[in-house]
C-alpha cells in the first residue's frame, strides 16, 4: 500500500506534514501560496501583535559560526487587522495564525479580527525569547497563561495550539497549564536565548545584543521536549526546532510529534527543502512498512 | 579564495580609502577577494557597527582584490555608512543574489543614483564586439557621477553614455525614461539592464518590453536576512534577496507589487510616491 504523509494535529488535518514555522518569510500571502506549492502541509504565519511593530534595527539575524542561526527581528509584523484583510481571499493554503500580546484582551482582539478569514488554528507565542513583555515573559506566568487560553478558547471554535519554549521557569509547567486550560495542542520549542560576539569588532552583532538560537545546534534539545511532553501528556505535539532533513522530521515523530516545522534550514537550503523532506519521509515509511503518519508517532518510547 | 569563509557572518574590513563622487556620494574602498569577484547584481549585507546593517550593490575598483560600496546620504544609516573614515572597520555577509544575464550585441544600460553600481559592474563583462549605451539619470549637474568611469570601460567597445539631468544643468534635460522611450523607439536592443529608482526601471522595463526587447531590472526592498528567512523583502511571491535581485522584465510587469508597492518595516504595503 502507497504511504500516505496525510497527518492530524488533533482536530487540525494536513495532507502534508511539514510546515513553516512562525518567523520566516510569512509576509504575504503571494507567499504562503508559493510555500504550499512547494510541499508546505501549513504555514504558521509570523507572530501577530495588536499594533504593527517595525522590529529591531539590523543586525537582526546572522549565522553561528559553529551552526545554527541567530536572530532578534524583534517581532516585526503588519499587525493583526492589516493581516487578515490580506488573508481574506485565501482559498487553499492551512493557515496557522501565530499571535503575541501581554494581557488576554490583546488575544481577543486580533481573533476577531479573523472571523471572516480561512484560518486552519492560532498558534499562540508564549516562547519568543527576545521581546520584553511578550512570548517567555508570558509563557513563564502559569496564570496568564490560563487567563489567555481560556479567553482565546471562548471567543473562537478554531483549534488553539500553544507554542512553547526554553525560559526561566520549567517550560513543562507552561505545557501542563496549557492542556489544563483546554489548548488543543503543543509546538515545542522556539527559539533559545543566546547571543554572539564578534571578536574583531569586540561588540555583539545583534543590534538587540540578545536574540534566539535556532537551526540544527537546537534539534536534540528540542527532540528531548517533544519527547518529555509527549511521555507526560496526552496531547498532539507539533516538532520544532533544527529539522533539515527527513531524518529529523522522523525523529520528531518517533519521539511523539504528529507534525514538525522548519524554518532555519531555508535560509541554507531554499524552499526546495519541503519537497527534499517530503519525498524522504514517504521512502522511509515505504522502506519501513509504514502507511500513516500516525503510526510511527511516539515509537521510540516503546523502546 | 578563503574556502572555509562562512559567508552569512559578518567579515570585518578596514576602509581603505574614501573616494567623494558628489557632496552626497561616496565610494569607499577595502580589500576582499570573494566581494571582488561577485557577479553583477549581487549584494552584500554591510554591518556599520552600532548602527544598521543595509543591503549594498558591491562596487568595481581598478585594483585586483579590492572591491568598494558606493552609498547616498539619505537616511540615519545610510548616512552612518557614508561618514565611515579611512581605518574604520565595517562587517560584509554575503554575497547574495542572482545577476544579469548579459546578452551579446546592442546593449542599453540604463542606471539612476547609486543603481549605476552593478551597471558598472556589468560594463567589465561586456565582450569587445558590443555596442554600448549607457544612460545615467540625474536630478541636476552636482549629482552626476561615473560618467567618466563609464566611458573609461568602454574604451574598446563602439559605445555611447548619455547623462540627462531632470533641471537641464548638465547633458540632456529632461527625465531619463524619456530618453529611453526615444532610444527604444528608434534602435532595435539585444539586451536591456536598469537599476535605481523603481519607477525608473517600472517605465524602462515597460518601454523595452513594448518593444519585445530583453530587459532585467535589479530591485531593492527592505532587507533584513538577506538570505530568505525574515521576508521583509518580498515583491508579491518573489522574494528579492533569494529570487533576485535581477528579474526578467517579463515577469515583473506580471508582478502586481512591482513598480507600484513596497514593504515598510513592519511588512505594510506602501505607495512608491510618482
Amino acid at each position: 500500500m502507497e504511504s500516505s504523509l496525510a497527518t492530524s494535529i488533533g482536530k487540525i488535518q494536513l495532507e502534508r506534514p511539514i510546515m513553516l514555522a512562525s518567523g520566516i518569510l510569512g509576509i504575504s500571502l503571494d507567499v504562503f501560496n508559493r510555500l504550499y506549492h512547494s510541499g508546505a502541509g501549513a504555514v504558521v504565519t509570523k507572530s501577530l501583535s495588536k499594533e504593527p511593530w517595525e522590529g529591531y534595527s539590523n543586525p537582526t539575524i546572522c549565522s553561528v559560526k559553529g551552526g545554527g542561526w541567530i536572530n532578534a527581528v524583534g517581532l516585526s509584523n503588519p499587525g493583526a487587522s492589516y493581516f487578515s484583510k490580506m488573508i481574506e481571499t485565501n482559498k487553499d493554503v492551512p493557515i496557522l495564525v501565530s499571535l503575541v500580546g501581554s494581557i488576554p484582551e490583546d488575544f481577543e482582539f486580533m481573533v476577531k479580527q479573523f472571523e471572516n478569514c480561512k484560518v486552519t488554528a492560532y498558534e499562540l507565542n508564549l516562547s519568543c525569547p527576545h521581546v520584553a513583555k511578550v512570548g517567555l515573559e508570558v509563557g513563564d506566568d502559569p496564570e496568564l497563561v490560563k487567563k489567555i487560553i481560556t479567553t482565546v478558547k471562548n471567543t473562537t471554535n478554531i483549534p488553539v495550539i500553544a507554542k512553547v519554549g526554553l525560559g526561566t521557569t520549567n517550560y513543562l509547567n507552561t505545557v501542563d497549564i496549557s492542556v489544563e486550560s483546554g489548548i488543543d495542542a503543543i509546538t515545542a520549542i522556539n527559539t533559545i536565548r543566546a547571543m554572539v560576539i564578534d571578536v574583531e569588532t569586540k561588540r555583539p552583532i545583534l543590534s538587540n545584543k540578545f536574540g534566539g538560537l535556532s537551526g540544527k545546534p537546537i534539534k536534540p534539545i528540542a527532540l528531548r521536549c517533544v519527547y518529555e511532553i509527549s511521555s507526560k501528556y496526552d496531547i498532539p505535539i507539533i516538532g520544532c526546532g533544527g529539522v533539515s532533513t527527513w531524518e529529523d522530521a522522523i525523529e520528531f515523530f518517533l519521539a511523539g510529534a504528529s507534525s514538525v516545522q522548519l524554518g532555519s534550514i531555508i535560509g541554507d537550503n531554499w524552499i526546495g527543502v519541503f519537497n527534499e523532506i517530503n519525498n524522504g519521509i514517504k521512502k522511509y515509511m515505504n522502506d519501513n512498512g509504514f502507511s500513516k503518519i500516525e503510526e510511527m508517532v511516539g515509537l521510540a518510547k516503546k523502546s | 579564495m578563503d574556502l572555509q569563509r562562512n559567508h552569512n557572518y559578518p567579515k570585518v574590513c578596514l576602509i581603505e580609502k574614501v573616494i567623494n563622487e558628489t557632496h552626497t556620494v561616496r565610494t569607499l574602498v577595502f580589500s576582499d577577494e570573494v566581494m571582488s569577484n561577485v557577479l553583477p547584481g549581487q549584494f552584500a549585507m554591510v554591518w556599520i557597527p552600532g548602527i544598521n546593517e543595509i543591503p549594498m550593490s558591491v562596487m568595481i575598483t581598478n585594483e585586483s582584490g579590492k572591491a568598494a560600496f558606493t552609498v547616498r546620504k539619505h537616511g540615519p544609516s545610510s548616512t552612518g555608512l557614508f561618514n565611515v573614515k579611512v581605518g574604520q572597520q565595517i562587517g560584509i555577509r554575503g554575497p547574495y543574489g542572482n545577476s544579469f544575464d548579459l546578452k551579446q550585441g546592442k546593449l542599453l544600460l540604463v542606471g539612476g543614483g547609486t543603481g549605476l553600481v552593478p551597471m558598472m559592474r556589468l560594463l567589465t563583462f561586456v565582450t569587445p564586439d558590443d555596442d554600448v549605451t549607457v544612460l545615467i539619470g540625474a536630478k541636476s549637474k552636482e549629482e552626476v557621477f561615473f560618467e567618466d568611469l563609464a566611458n573609461n570601460l568602454l574604451k574598446k567597445n563602439k559605445h555611447q553614455v548619455i547623462v540627462t539631468t531632470d533641471d537641464g544643468s548638465y547633458g540632456e534635460k529632461g527625465f531619463v525614461t524619456d530618453m529611453v522611450e526615444k532610444l527604444v523607439n528608434h534602435h532595435h536592443y539585444d539586451g536591456v539592464y536598469t537599476c535605481g529608482p523603481e519607477i525608473m526601471m517600472f517605465k524602462t522595463v515597460q518601454s523595452a518590453y513594448s518593444k519585445g526587447f530583453f530587459v532585467q531590472a535589479s530591485l531593492e526592498r527592505m532587507m533584513k536576512c538577506g538570505v530568505g528567512l525574515c521576508g521583509s523583502c518580498c515583491v508579491g511571491e518573489d522574494l528579492v534577496c533569494r529570487d533576485g535581485t535581477v528579474f526578467d522584465g517579463e515577469h515583473l510587469l506580471s508582478n502586481k507589487e512591482f513598480g507600484h508597492y513596497y514593504r515598510n518595516k513592519a511588512g505594510i504595503l506602501e505607495n512608491y510616491k510618482i
